[in-house]
């Protein structure tokens, strides 16, 4: 009677309605496991994890802290998996009952990531609409940019003090958009050194960025009907390590005393130093980077800074490209967009109770 | 043709590109993982192969044309010849088949890396420290509202941080946090969500062809 008694009183109440189901919107080999917490859960140590493929022999796969109720279990796809809950609280220890069959699975489609693909699709169809306004012949009005507007001047200045000037593409990899960006002006910039017969000196730290630059500037000396004025050994390879690249654009600006720097891409810490090195040679400098972190230091030692997205509208805003501009246009409106969701997904989580960040989710 | 082969090749690697963002499948990953692991590393040796031609290009024709500083050139093909043949043949830690130990003085690649390299790089990021403090004076010179209202703000802001800050005024601190935290945070916030529309335009520009200043401008 007294031992039925003390059972009674020790006895853990197990995890129940262990539910296992194949994680959703992954690549596979993952399956989730729920259950309801022991009704004492507050005295137990922790939750351990048990698998079976026959439903039989069940092994030990994982462990969980007490009042955690989810666990993820790596598995082979295309195998079915039982699985049963344990509770510990010292010594003790009692089994759930087992979860039904599982089998996991590769998906086809991440669900979770719809909603940023919806937001691409209709981003997409804003520049599309408008390029093909652009195309029609309207158009359409671009404000003023400071930075953009003085590379004329910046060209023509270096011409008349037969000085070189200077692009600096950055330390970014080919797959930055801030270098892809910067490779666009580049193309533009060397247009007009084409055009005013001005030396352009283009440094790099990444070969593959190097490669494409070169082709670029060769290409933009043809389209000028320049292609005799084009110094391959313009554009040239320099290193990969980020200082040794620092200091050898420093070396340049020091040397050669180019009459204008460009600073434009993907920049972290050497950007200070460029752009310091670049004010004490006099030379007029035009920087722009989407590193928020570097902004401030080029606004400081720069003439003009092409802010963040400044830089990915330069191309359009050089070259006076309808099509471009017309990107640039449905860029806008896809900004107007998202501020308006904004501002109301701000009213309707303030004012109401609706879930409205599920929705971004 | 010139164009259009170019012009496809982006279309397709770029749609490459998004695809495996929704679709978590191992066929599609695995793609994707190839093309972004095994394709661009060899693309890169490539490339790699044609920088330092054009490295070494550039520094021979300086020495043959004996333009400004041409000695220094010297210092970097020699540099460059020896440590390629320390690379080359004596492996990265001194494995290969040339010996790289003179008695305990070891000259691998990797032994040159961390006691020149390293040094050096660290010498240029020291010198952050110096064009720091002179662009913060530049940046603090008050020539216009802007500049003084950043005056204004970094002196809150390091007083604020400062013990001394506290014993001012026990708002201080409290102040200064809340120029870091919002009107701070406000500004980065707006400048990046510009940058992430402007990233996502520019690669759709890019990827349907809109965009065509990387191959030297727009027309067929």
């Amino acid at each position: 009677m007294t031992l039925f008694f003390l059972i009674g009183i020790f006895a853990l109440a197990p995890p129940t309605a262990v539910r296992a189901y194949d994680t959703p919107d992954d690549g596979g080999g993952a399956v989730t496991i729920e259950w309801q917490l022991s009704p004492d859960d507050a005295q137990l140590d922790k939750y351990e994890i048990y698998r079976s493929e026959d439903g039989v022999d069940y092994e030990k796969v994982g462990f969980i802290g007490a009042g955690r109720s989810r666990y993820e279990d790596e598995t082979e796809d295309g195998k079915n998996y039982f699985y049963k809950i344990v509770a510990l609280m010292n010594t003790m220890r009692i089994f759930s009952q087992p979860s039904q069959p599982v089998m996991s699975s590769a998906q086809w489609i991440n669900r979770k990531k719809l909603n940023i693909f919806v937001a691409l699709f209709i981003f997409g169809t804003f520049i599309l609409y408008f390029t093909y306004y652009a195309r029609r012949g309207k158009e359409f009005f671009i404000r003023k940019i400071a930075g953009l507007q003085a590379i004329d001047d910046a060209v023509g200045r270096a011409t008349e003090m037969g000085k070189p000037i200077l692009y600096c593409p950055g330390i970014g990899y080919i797959e930055e958009i801030a270098t892809i960006a910067s490779l666009n002006i580049l193309g533009e910039v060397a247009k007009k050194c084409a055009q005013y017969d001005t030396k352009l000196i283009n440094p790099h730290l990444d070969p593959i960025v190097f490669t494409v630059a070169r082709e670029i500037v060769k290409e933009s000396y043809t389209k000028v009907g320049r292609p005799d004025a084009f110094d391959p050994e313009s554009v040239y390879y320099i290193t990969d390590l980020q200082f040794a690249y620092a200091a050898a654009v420093d070396g340049i600006m020091v040397r050669e005393r180019p009459a204008t720097n460009f600073l434009i891409g993907w920049f972290r810490a050497e950007s200070l130093i460029l752009a310091e090195t670049g004010a004490s040679t006099g030379a007029v400098q035009i920087a722009g980077t989407d590193q928020v972190s570097q902004l401030p230091f080029f606004v400081t030692a720069c003439d003009y800074t092409l802010i963040g997205e400044e830089l990915y509208a330069a191309s359009a805003y050089i070259s006076k490209e309808p099509l471009l501009l017309g990107a640039i246009k449905g860029e806008d409106w896809g900004k107007l967009i998202i501020g308006v969701v904004l501002i109301a997904a701000s009213l309707i989580g303030l004012l109401t109770k609706f879930p409205v960040l599920n929705l971004f989710r | 043709m010139k164009r259009t082969i170019p012009l496809f090749l982006v279309f397709i690697f770029g749609i490459m590109g998004i695809i495996p963002f929704i679709i978590p499948n191992p066929i599609v990953q695995g793609t994707d993982e190839f093309v972004r692991n095994n394709l661009l590393k060899i693309l890169a040796a490539f490339a790699l192969i044609l920088g330092l031609g054009s490295l070494l290009k550039v520094h021979m024709d300086k020495i043959r044309r004996r333009r400004q500083n041409w000695g220094y050139s010297w210092v970097l093909i020699i540099s460059f010849i020896i440590t390629s043949i320390i690379g080359l043949f004596g492996g990265v830690a001194g494995t290969g088949i040339l010996p790289t130990t003179i008695g305990s003085f070891s000259f691998d690649v990797w032994t040159i890396y961390f006691n020149v390299e390293v040094p050096l790089g660290s010498t240029m990021f020291a010198l952050l420290a110096f064009f720091m403090a002179s662009a913060a004076y530049r940046a603090f010179r008050a020539r216009s509202t802007e500049a003084t209202l950043l005056l204004a703000s970094a002196f809150i802001v390091m007083l604020g941080v400062l013990p001394l800050g506290e014993r001012i005024s026990p708002h201080l601190p409290s102040f200064a946090q809340w120029i870091m935290e919002v009107p701070n945070v406000a500004g980065q916030r707006g400048i990046l969500l510009g940058v992430a529309l402007g990233a996502l335009a520019t690669a759709l520009k890019i990827i349907l062809g809109i965009e065509r200043s990387w191959l030297g401008g727009g027309g067929e």
